[in-house]
């Protein structure tokens, strides 16, 4: 079975997150990691490989220069190798700019053997639209099996379950499909010593628009569908409260909602 | 089929089942008074799509109170209406015969679905997470906080057909002065092999709680690793205040509380006028959930708390003291 795994780069959520002037993500390196619930994706392309067997993991971004840091992440986990899409017109793409360029790289991959899963994560920690795994479903044209907490494959076909707000769904679809999981669906196995080592001769092959067949006014800021025309930090809270209970919080509590309307 | 700019902004009705019929959503209101708001700007009428079968006689009425002229009544033959590419198609061919110019929906994850697969359907941008959607200069221009409700961006559309996924609590819902009578525009759907690529082989829906839905409560009372397994503070506060109960991913995973309550990056996204987290310590996947509240109140024994450092009020105590005394006093000052 061959795997394609979608992962992104992204600012740590735990460091300070920035807009610049123009609208976009200050990613001015090292801060910058594997976006946390592609992990799971990795994870579920992994043990799905495992079951399969005689299979091949492909650990694919598009993202800037430092972006390959979120690919060897993948290839530490035990992906077998990577591409990354490289470009300077892809600065400033949307969602649909990003999906037209990941959509070339997978065709090119499965130029030298058809592709029989594209995963993804649930959610990048920066974009945070979940809207990427349904577009790329819709321009690779594959059938769409999103927000796994549970996948299988078996008889060349694919079957998950999925959680969502008002019911619980379980879907089936036949090879080659596209499944997004969430962080319910495994947990992520921490690359060790020797995967660590392994990964350093794993190769990531960089591509640019031009090898993908992608014309670059349809990618990037050119060719979005979106423009940013202001961005600003939120205002600080004002007037905030901190008290210690002395016995008589929950009453005060109380009295600072009726004051602000909230009860 | 072209998307003139004074064309129908077409609002999705999301629904759910009460007593086995068809019930609008309380968002959905919000969202059709958004949509008043930008058909305004180009004397466009706001038009509403109905996928559930039974919603749009259902809601005339309702949806008459704000305004709507017409209801289109779609059905998709032998498809699944569930499968949110068959959704994403049916949107698809409404917006086209309609000559929308903008399509609203509910910033929910089915919904986002078929908002991706519309835009690579109709080239249309699509912008989520939205809290507020304006026309300026003749673009649709789309507010959305993002990074956890750190920033906010604002970003113009700048396609003919905009689509735009608003959160729940962006705006008060407020009804015309004079309701319309909607017509219904019935639309048989003929949905592509591509939309039923997958199959739904099974759907279970989750039995109402009774009280309000998370996403979309207003005020929401969440518990976490510090209720120690025992729910009933929360709930209590919960139901004085006519809160929505939430959770951590802690309490969700020990199996506390059903994994539909979890707040956070990876569970739902809320932006209620008050949330009140009671033994929470406010990790990041926690606060990427929440942080957009409007006010923040925290009760936590742990005074060094990270929750503490975005909480309006903070109490430090313990939950079992300070949340069944708040919601004595919530009584007794309601009489
Ligand atoms: C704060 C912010 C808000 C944005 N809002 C919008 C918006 O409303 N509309 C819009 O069109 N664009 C938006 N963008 C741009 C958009 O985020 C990017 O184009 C992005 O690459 C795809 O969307 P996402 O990050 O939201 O991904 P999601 O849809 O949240 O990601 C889901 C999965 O897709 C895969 N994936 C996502 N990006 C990549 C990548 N570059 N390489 C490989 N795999 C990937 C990962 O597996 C990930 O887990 C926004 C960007 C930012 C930073
Ligand atoms: C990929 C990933 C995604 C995640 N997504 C989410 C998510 O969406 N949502 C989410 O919530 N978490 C998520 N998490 C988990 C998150 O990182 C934290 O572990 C979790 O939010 C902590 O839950 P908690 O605050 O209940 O527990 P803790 O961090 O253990 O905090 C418990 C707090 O309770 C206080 N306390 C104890 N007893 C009392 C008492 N009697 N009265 C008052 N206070 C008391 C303690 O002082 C402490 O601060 C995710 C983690 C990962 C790795």
């Amino acid at each position: 079975m061959k795997i394609v795994v979608c992962v992104k780069f992204v600012p740590d959520i735990q460091a300070d997150r920035r807009l610049g002037q123009d609208g976009r993500v200050v990613r001015d390196g090292g801060d910058g990691t594997l976006n946390e619930l592609d992990e799971n994706a990795v994870e579920a392309a992994l043990a799905l490989a495992e079951a399969a067997g005689d299979s091949e993991v492909v650990a694919l971004t598009v993202g800037p220069a430092g972006a390959e840091d979120a690919v060897r992440r993948a290839l530490q986990m035990g992906a077998d190798r990577g591409v990354q899409v490289l470009d300077d017109a892809l600065a400033g793409s949307d969602v649909f700019g990003t999906v037209t360029a990941l959509a070339a790289a997978v065709r090119r991959i499965a130029a030298d053997g058809p592709v029989d899963l594209v995963l993804t994560g649930m959610a990048a920690l920066d974009g945070l639209t979940s809207l990427l795994p349904a577009a790329l479903a819709a321009e690779l044209d594959l059938p769409q099996l999103t927000l796994a907490a549970e996948v299988a494959v078996e008889d060349g076909a694919v079957r998950i379950r999925r959680e969502l707000d008002g019911a619980s769904e379980t879907l089936a679809a036949p090879l080659p499909a596209l499944v997004s999981v969430t962080d319910q669906a495994n947990a992520p196995r921490y690359p060790n010593f020797k995967g660590i080592m392994a990964a350093r001769k794993k190769p990531i092959q960089v591509l640019a628009l031009a090898d993908v067949g992608v014309d670059p006014a349809a990618v990037g800021a050119a060719g979005a569908r979106t423009r940013i025309v202001g961005s600003s930090p939120r205002p600080p809270r004002e007037d905030r409260v901190l008290i210690t209970d002395d016995g008589t919080a929950g009453t005060r509590l109380a009295q600072y909602l009726a004051e602000r309307k909230l009860v | 089929m072209t998307h003139p700019a004074d064309g129908p902004v077409v609002v999705l009705l999301d629904h759910h089942t009460v007593d086995g019929a068809p019930r609008l959503r309380p968002p959905v209101l919000e969202l059709l008074t958004l949509a008043r708001g930008l058909a305004r700007h180009t004397g466009a009428p706001v038009h509403a799509v109905a996928l559930e079968p039974g919603l749009a006689a259902a809601a005339a009425d309702e949806v008459g109170r704000y305004g709507v002229t017409v209801v289109h009544d779609v059905t998709v033959g032998d498809a699944d209406r569930h499968l949110t590419p068959v959704a994403a198609e049916a949107l698809a061919a409404v917006a086209s015969r309609a000559g929308a110019s903008a399509v609203l929906a509910t910033s929910t994850f089915e919904n986002k679905e078929a908002a991706a697969r519309l835009g690579v359907l109709t080239g249309a941008g699509v912008v989520s997470d939205a809290t507020g959607v304006t026309r300026e200069d003749g673009e649709v221009v789309v507010s959305k906080t993002v990074f956890a409700g750190t920033w906010t961006t604002r970003c113009a559309i700048t396609t003919p057909l905009a689509v735009v996924l608003v959160k729940a609590n962006a705006v008060p819902a407020e009804p015309v002065d004079a309701p319309t009578e909607p017509r219904t525009e019935g639309h048989a759907v003929t949905v592509s092999a591509g939309a039923r690529r997958a199959t739904l082989t099974g759907r279970t829906e989750r039995a109402a709680t009774g009280r309000p839905e998370l996403a979309e409560a207003q005020a929401v009372v969440a518990g976490g690793r510090g209720t120690n397994g025992d729910f009933s503070a929360v709930e209590e506060l919960a139901d004085v205040l006519g809160a929505a109960v939430g959770a951590t991913r802690v309490a969700t995973d020990e199996g506390w509380i059903g994994h539909e309550a979890q707040i956070g990056q990876t569970g739902v996204t809320i932006s209620p006028q008050l949330y009140i987290g009671a033994g929470i310590s406010g990790a990041v996947h926690h606060r990427g959930g929440m942080q957009a509240s409007g006010t923040i109140v925290a009760v936590n024994s742990d005074p060094e708390s990270p929750i503490f450092e975005i909480a309006d009020f903070g109490v430090v105590g313990d939950l079992f003291d300070v949340l069944p005394q708040a919601a004595a006093e919530i009584r007794r000052l309601r009489g």
